[in-house]
């Protein structure tokens, strides 16, 4: 059983580019710890992110991936019993620093959840609302920016004659493009994605699998997936999570080919998990 | 490799006792339906009794001169309710615009901000505890606070005693309708960088926003009819009541209330008449919040 599962996996290895270990760092985490309460459900999590490059957090439920994903923009904060301590550096940066604002940092980093979530509102208007937050642009200008979002979210072309429709009649596959239009509408420099098409059917996951890719030549990507033939297709690097600890980090095809921890061989090769 | 891991036959040896067991279980089975279908006709029965009535001694009275014409004095032939169903529209509407800001206000700091704090318990406490109050103490209430300091029965108290009626009725339609929206998609209002402000502004009450306006409009329905919150308050009013809503304001709910009892034919007709305006209006009231919650449900 287990072989076969590795066998499917590796299969797929090789589908995304190579990890680029020369590119700077993008984001650094440093000593993080993350509380629900009392209970501490990160555990001195350091690793880097690297600029431009695909990285994909895995590990089982309940392992911490979601919540690591969740500090680099502070979206905890909206919960008061949730905190965080330790350092993450966007170019260098504290993030967790309170003096960072927390509305400019997650302009920054952008965020795509596992459920689509459209705003009730026109498709444009959709993606016009992280624009407007933090820019006044003439009409025109704004009409650009929205096709432009839409086009390279590759919906541009399904939605270019309704535009004033709304977001909300778009298939679960279309609603969750026009999210990451409407993340990256804003030119973020880092996107989040949590299990973004954990809801989706493969076609459409497929569709989203490719935007991904084209998306990383301009942004720096982490993902959150419990699949891990997704994690091996499109990622350079991958990161094993267990119990609120990262396992092991490193380029992707070194993780699902070649891991240095037996944790994350049995992982991957559905021994456990 | 026949082996047969299950046989009913072989573990079953005699026949299971169905009878008995089924019949009893039968029997309070049917009982419960009979009696909760016999006790929804009674209700319904009831509530169809008052309708046909209402229509039936309504519809008589109802004439032209019922929407133009004053109420007649004690003795006079014809006359009409122009005047209190004017009066009521004022009362009501002058409730409903002082509620709908405090209401929605208040029901979105429930539902965004104070959550299970400490103020917020407290908050929805009070507010279940004045959404069961009965009306007259509230009008006993406006009587003291306006009435007596002012030397006399206005419009403006029984619109003050109108709108603290619909307060919490808002209070509570806007805070539940609020909570029915995902917190999904106030995280991805603020994963965009958008403060709590434009988060509740833009998202959550666009998304909230049939369910609140059903909330006002049945509001609006339920102080519609209200009486003893104006007795003491707007009083009631034979002629057309002055524009500056001082001294008494005629009303449908008051004027129905006195007409009913008189030894008058007449008054009598004017108060059937009035009773079917009011219900039917709430009627179409609810039609509309109806609708407007089906139109956003197929949204």
């Amino acid at each position: 059983m287990s072989s076969t599962i590795a066998v499917n996996t590796s299969s797929a290895i090789g589908n995304a580019a190579a990890a680029d270990t020369t590119v700077p760092v993008r984001i650094a985490v440093k000593n993080l710890n993350f509380y629900y309460g009392d209970f501490r459900s990160l555990k001195d999590i350091s690793i880097d992110f690297y600029d431009r490059q695909v990285t994909a957090l895995i590990g089982p439920s309940g392992c911490g991936k979601s919540t690591l994903l969740r500090t680099f923009n502070r979206i905890y904060s909206l919960y008061p019993e949730q905190r965080a301590d330790g350092q993450i550096l966007l170019d260098g940066q504290n993030v967790l620093s309170p003096s960072v604002d927390v509305n400019e940092l997650r302009a920054r980093v952008g965020m795509v959840f596992q459920k689509p979530t459209p705003f009730p509102m026109s498709i444009y208007d959709n993606i016009a609302f992280g624009i407007r937050l933090y820019e006044k642009l003439p009409k025109s200008e704004l009409d650009g920016r929205v096709e432009e979002a839409l086009r390279k979210a590759a919906l541009w072309d399904e939605v270019k004659d309704k535009l004033r429709q709304s977001g909300m009649g778009l298939s679960g596959g279309q609603q969750q493009r026009l999210c990451i239009a409407r993340t990256i509408a804003q030119r973020p420099e880092v996107i989040l994605l949590d299990e973004p098409t954990s809801a989706l059917d493969p076609i459409s996951t497929g569709k989203i699998e490719e935007l991904i890719e084209q998306l990383r030549s301009e942004f720096t990507i982490v993902i959150v997936t419990h699949n891990m033939q997704q994690a091996a297709r499109i990622s350079q690097f991958t990161a094993f999570m267990y119990l609120g600890e990262l396992i092991e980090f490193g380029p992707t095809t070194k993780m699902f080919m070649n891991p240095s921890k037996k944790q994350t061989q049995d992982y991957i090769t559905g021994r456990f998990g | 490799m026949d082996t047969v891991l299950y046989n009913p036959a072989a573990t079953v040896t005699a026949p299971a006792p169905w009878g008995r067991v089924r019949r009893s279980r039968y029997v309070a089975d049917r009982a419960l339906k009979v009696i909760c279908t016999l006790f929804t006709l009674l209700g319904a029965f009831v509530l169809g009794w008052i309708l046909l009535m209402l229509v039936v001694e309504g519809i008589g009275g109802l004439s032209p001169a019922v929407f133009t014409e004053t109420t007649p004095g004690p003795g006079t032939a014809g006359g009409g309710i122009a005047n209190a169903i004017v009066g009521s529209l004022i009362l009501t509407v002058l409730g409903i615009v002082a509620a709908t800001p405090i209401g929605v206000l208040a029901g979105t700091y429930l539902a965004e901000y104070g959550k299970t704090s400490m103020l917020a318990t407290i908050i929805r406490f009070v507010n279940d505890i004045l959404l069961a109050a009965p009306s007259i103490l509230i009008g006993l209430f406006v009587y003291m606070l306006m009435v007596q300091p002012m030397g006399g029965y206005s419009g403006w108290a029984g619109g003050v005693a109108l709108a603290i009626i619909a307060v919490p009725v808002i209070v509570r339609s806007t805070e539940d309708m609020l909570r029915l929206v995902p917190s999904s998609l106030r995280e991805a209002g603020a994963a965009l960088g958008a403060p709590m402000s434009t988060v509740i502004m833009k998202i959550s009450w666009k998304a909230a926003r049939a369910g609140m306006v059903t909330g006002v409009i049945l509001a609006t329905a339920r102080i519609a009819g209200e009486t003893a919150p104006l007795l003491f308050t707007a009083l009631n009013n034979n002629f057309w009541f002055s524009p500056t809503l001082m001294g008494g304001v005629s009303n449908l709910p008051v004027t129905i209330y006195q007409f009913a009892l008189a030894p008058y034919e007449n008054w009598r007709e004017l108060a059937w008449a009035g009773a079917l305006i009011i219900t039917l209006s709430i009627l179409a009231l609810s039609v509309v919040a109806r609708l407007l919650l089906k139109k956003d449900k197929v949204r």
